[in-house]
């Protein structure tokens, strides 16, 4: 049996767990999850004015702090903090060990390959048309605004890194079960087409990828008695050879394993469950058993799995214009009733000064925005207060930035009772927007090195 | 015959994948587990979420976890980076679904 601890579920999450999952109780893997889809642009973006930037930052930092339990414990950290720049963010890891005193004592893998920007025109060319998946477009019609580009590589490349004896394996763009499932592939050896077990490995590392959401973090069972949020424990698999797992957290830490918190995991962000398609393995989330086996402790067994598809999937970002989005926060009483008011007022006069957008929108935060005016009811005119919330999205800069000023004035020529935040006016973002695609396997290589100092 | 809020006899978790919201919903009991597929059906569901998703609605049944898994298309105003919404990645549609009424 292995222990696989997560100890990040997305890039801003906790900067301690890795820290107490260490230190918390016995683990063999330390896995991290730097990647959102939106962070591949902001990476890219980094890159492009720098090249030794383009990766997360977090990770050597969070190295370094933890060098000394990471050599003594004889822990193995996977990471996909490379974003952009697996190479550079390797190099970082080597010295931030260095600056811990652990010069050259740790390998360190490094799986690239995932980003194919710099070949996009010559697939193009080729006739790989990376057609969005979703509306069958062609990308040439966004080809010129294409931001980053990335290949969800599987768990293989992780698992032949450790192999050659890699202790912390830095990666690009993998999928997020990757971090999880190499681990298990390196450690029993599962074989490419062992179905069932990488399956297994797939269903284990999905309840762990997101963190405390597997240990009762947003939780809807019972979570006013939730023991010790502030000291919640992150989630630990416990593999097995032949795929049965377990999902736990360390003894004294907050939170709690239930059937409850795992299976709100199991169907988080999942489509057609009966085919949850990764790079290794299309595994079915209908098979799997599930039980509570002890205190903070639930079983997984029964997982099956079909074989992988012949492509992987590509990530890719592009620029789809600008958008501002600001608030207004209406008192006592009508408060409802004025941030309408508001808002039409705001309406008529964008119309007036002639500004053209692809869309806008008017939320009333405290009334009825997470939900909609139909479920939420008629909002009570006896609201403390709401929120108005307005935002615009369009092509053209200069009318988005023109909205932005629209807002302070009716703070003092619009409806009474009126608060203005201190930040000022709405800031003009730039709108990423996400094509995901498919891209035959054999158009793609992952690269893995693993050496003592990268580079 | 009683009728009871989703929020009685069940929990969910939702997210986001591009445009698209899944909603996976839970018996809090075995036993209610056959109400939701008899009652929370896609048409419902797409009744339900009217004002938020304005494409089609799929349904999947996991009866090993009790569950049912909801696939709300084009209900995040464009996905994540793209809205506007407080809500950008669906987040709060769990509980959403669990304002709904069916009958025990």
């Amino acid at each position: 049996m292995i222990r696989i601890a997560n100890a990040q579920g997305f890039w801003g999450d906790s900067l301690e767990a890795p820290l107490e999952q260490l230190r918390g109780g016995p683990i063999d893997y330390l896995t991290l999850d730097y990647l959102a889809e939106v962070t591949m642009s902001i990476l890219q973006k980094q890159y492009s004015r720098d090249p030794q930037a383009g990766y997360a930052r977090d990770f050597p930092q969070m190295i370094e702090r933890a060098a000394k339990d990471i050599v003594e414990r004889g822990v193995k950290v996977v990471a996909n903090a490379g974003g952009v720049n697996p190479e550079t963010c390797g190099e970082a890891v080597a010295a931030a060990l260095a600056r811990a005193g652990y010069k050259g004592r740790l390998k360190i893998g490094v799986v690239t390959g995932d980003n194919i920007l710099p070949r996009l025109d010559g697939l193009l060319a080729r006739g790989v048309e990376l057609r969005n998946l979703d509306t069958g477009e062609p990308l040439s019609t966004v080809r010129s605004r294409v931001r980053s580009a990335n290949v969800y590589l599987g768990a293989f490349p992780i698992a032949e890194a450790l192999d050659q004896g890699a202790r912390i394996v830095v990666t690009g763009r993998c999928s997020d079960v990757a971090l999880s499932l190499g681990p298990a592939i390196h450690e029993f050896q599962w074989a490419r087409d062992e179905w069932d077990k990488l399956a297994a490995g797939v269903v284990g590392g999905h309840v762990i990828e997101c963190g405390a959401q597997a240990t009762g973090g947003n939780c809807q069972v019972d979570w006013e008695t939730m023991p010790d949020f502030a000291g919640i424990g992150y989630p630990i698999l416990e593999a097995e050879p032949d795929g049965r797992c377990a999902i736990t957290k360390h003894a004294g830490t907050g939170g709690r394993v239930t059937v409850a918190g795992v299976t709100e995991q199991l169907v988080y962000e999942i489509g057609d469950p009966r085919a949850y398609i990764t790079p290794d393995v299309i595994a079915d989330f209908t098979s799997l058993q599930i039980e509570q086996a002890g205190p903070d402790r639930v079983r997984l067994w029964g997982m099956r799995g079909r074989p992988a598809t012949d492509f992987y999937k590509v990530s890719i970002s592009y620029s789809a214009g600008f958008k501002a989005v600001g608030t207004l926060t209406y008192g006592w009483p009508d408060a409802y009733k004025k941030a309408k008011m508001a808002d039409q007022i705001l309406r008529t006069r964008l119309e007036r000064l002639g500004l053209q957008f692809d869309a806008i929108s008017s939320e009333y935060v405290g009334a009825n925005a997470c939900h909609g005016e139909a479920l939420s009811g008629e909002p009570s005119p006896d609201l403390a207060e709401v929120t108005w919330r307005v935002g615009v999205r369009g092509q053209d800069a200069a009318a988005i930035e023109r909205f932005t000023r629209e807002l302070a004035p009716l703070a003092l020529n619009g409806p009474p009772v009126v608060t203005y935040p201190s930040g000022g006016k709405p800031k003009v973002e730039e709108v990423v927007a996400y094509w995901p695609a498919l891209i035959p396997k054999n158009e793609v290589a992952a690269t893995v090195k693993v050496a003592v100092k990268v580079a | 015959m009683a009728r009871v809020r989703l929020l009685d006899i069940a929990h969910a978790r939702s997210g986001d994948k591009g445009d698209c919201a899944n909603i996976g919903l839970i018996a809090l009991k075995p036993e209610h587990y056959p109400v939701l597929v008899a009652q929370v059906t896609t048409e419902r569901v797409k009744e339900h979420f009217r004002e938020i998703c304005r494409g089609r609605v799929e349904r999947f049944e996991l009866p090993n976890l009790h569950a049912l898994n909801f696939l709300l298309h084009e209900a995040l105003d464009g996905g994540g980076t793209v809205s506007l919404r407080t809500d950008a990645q669906g987040k709060t549609l769990s509980a959403a679904l669990l304002r709904m009424e069916v009958d025990l």
